[in-house]
């Protein structure tokens, strides 16, 4: 029953933050500043998530690390979202009985 | 054009966006299923608590409350610092809303706040359809809550080079969103390599490695998208392409 409490304190915390600004804004936001942080947020905590969580991730970092590589020069050849995963996880599967 | 086949199209087109999204989520949740065993959450818990709540950080911070009995306060304050982002995507979306769209798409777009839903809806031009959004949700909430179940029911099942294998999928994922941005804007490309190197700077310093990761990512975010904003301003159009 804790337990069910807990979750529900978890579920409804995080529908809080999500919902808020959506009741709140309404309108298109003037401040430049404000509208360039909203531009470059995404991007940027994508990123901060991505490495190095990536080989800590893995049973060996150096499969992880290798993985992150070979994942940004296939997007770079414009590959899509599921390839891109695809290869990644290969990269550390074969890595990983190599090293 | 809004004909009912046109928007069933849509909502398929979200579905299929939404496969790699999900496929991704279901080997991530699976682990994130073996994180909530340790805390003594039943597989139904485990399955509603990752439907309705939807966040990978968030949850795994939440399970570690629940296995401490660290008191509802403290749920609710880490809750709050693994998953504020997604405040600031919100408020990110909201510059891509139809003024005319309907009042309750708002509260049911808000579900759907992840951090790959977001980038797959920021990355369609023009404004937010609702109905790509919905689309996109469904495999990802049903793959990520069914992830979580079977992490639960049978967690130590998987040889461990497989796990290993999997849990990558979800960074596979982030690389082929920030990527193509990047190669086309240099702030944005600048802003990537930047939050690679402090990234890895905090999470391996003695001083700052004590951290958690969700902390860190609030930290470095403000600070890295605060500093382009303020030395490179976008111009008008671009917020919106």
């Amino acid at each position: 029953m804790r337990n069910v409490l807990y979750i529900l304190v978890m579920a409804g915390t995080t529908y809080l933050i999500r919902v808020l600004p959506m009741l709140l804004l309404r309108r298109e936001i003037k401040s430049r500043f404000i509208r360039s942080f909203l531009f470059y947020i995404p991007y940027v905590t994508l990123a901060v998530m991505t490495f190095p969580a990536i080989m800590d991730a893995c049973e060996k970092p150096l499969a992880g690390l290798a993985a992150l590589l070979a994942g940004v020069v296939l997007a770079l050849f414009g590959a899509g979202l599921f390839p891109v995963a695809v290869v990644s996880c290969v990269a550390v599967y074969v890595l990983e009985l190599i090293l | 054009m809004d004909t009912k086949i046109h928007r069933y199209r849509t909502f398929l087109l979200g579905v299929r966006d939404g496969f790699p999204i999900g496929a991704g989520y279901f080997a991530v949740s699976f682990s994130l299923g073996i994180v909530a065993k340790l805390s003594g959450i039943t597989g139904a818990q485990g399955f509603f608590a990752s439907l309705f709540t939807m966040a990978s950080a968030g949850e795994y911070a939440g399970f570690l409350v629940v296995r401490e009995d660290a008191g509802f306060l403290n749920m609710m304050l880490m809750t709050l610092l693994a998953s504020c982002r997604y405040f600031l995507m919100s408020c990110a979306l909201t510059q891509r809303f139809d003024p005319e769209m309907k009042f309750r798409h708002r509260l049911l777009l808000a579900l759907g706040v992840t951090d790959e839903i977001f980038g797959a809806n920021i990355a369609r031009p023009g404004y937010v359809d609702p109905r790509y959004s919905y689309g996109l949700f469904v495999l990802p909430a049903i793959l990520w809550s069914s992830g979580t179940l079977l992490g639960i029911l049978m967690g130590n099942l998987l040889p461990a080079n497989i796990v290993s294998a999997l849990s990558v999928a979800i960074y596979g994922m982030f690389v082929a969103i920030i990527i193509p941005p990047a190669k086309k804007n240099r702030v944005i490309l600048g802003c990537v390599l930047a939050s690679f190197a402090l990234s890895f700077l905090f999470s391996r310093l003695p001083a700052l490695s004590g951290i958690d990761s969700g902390t860190r990512i609030l930290i470095l975010s403000v600070i890295i998208a605060g500093a382009a904003a303020l030395l490179f301003p976008v111009k008008e159009d671009a917020a919106h392409a």
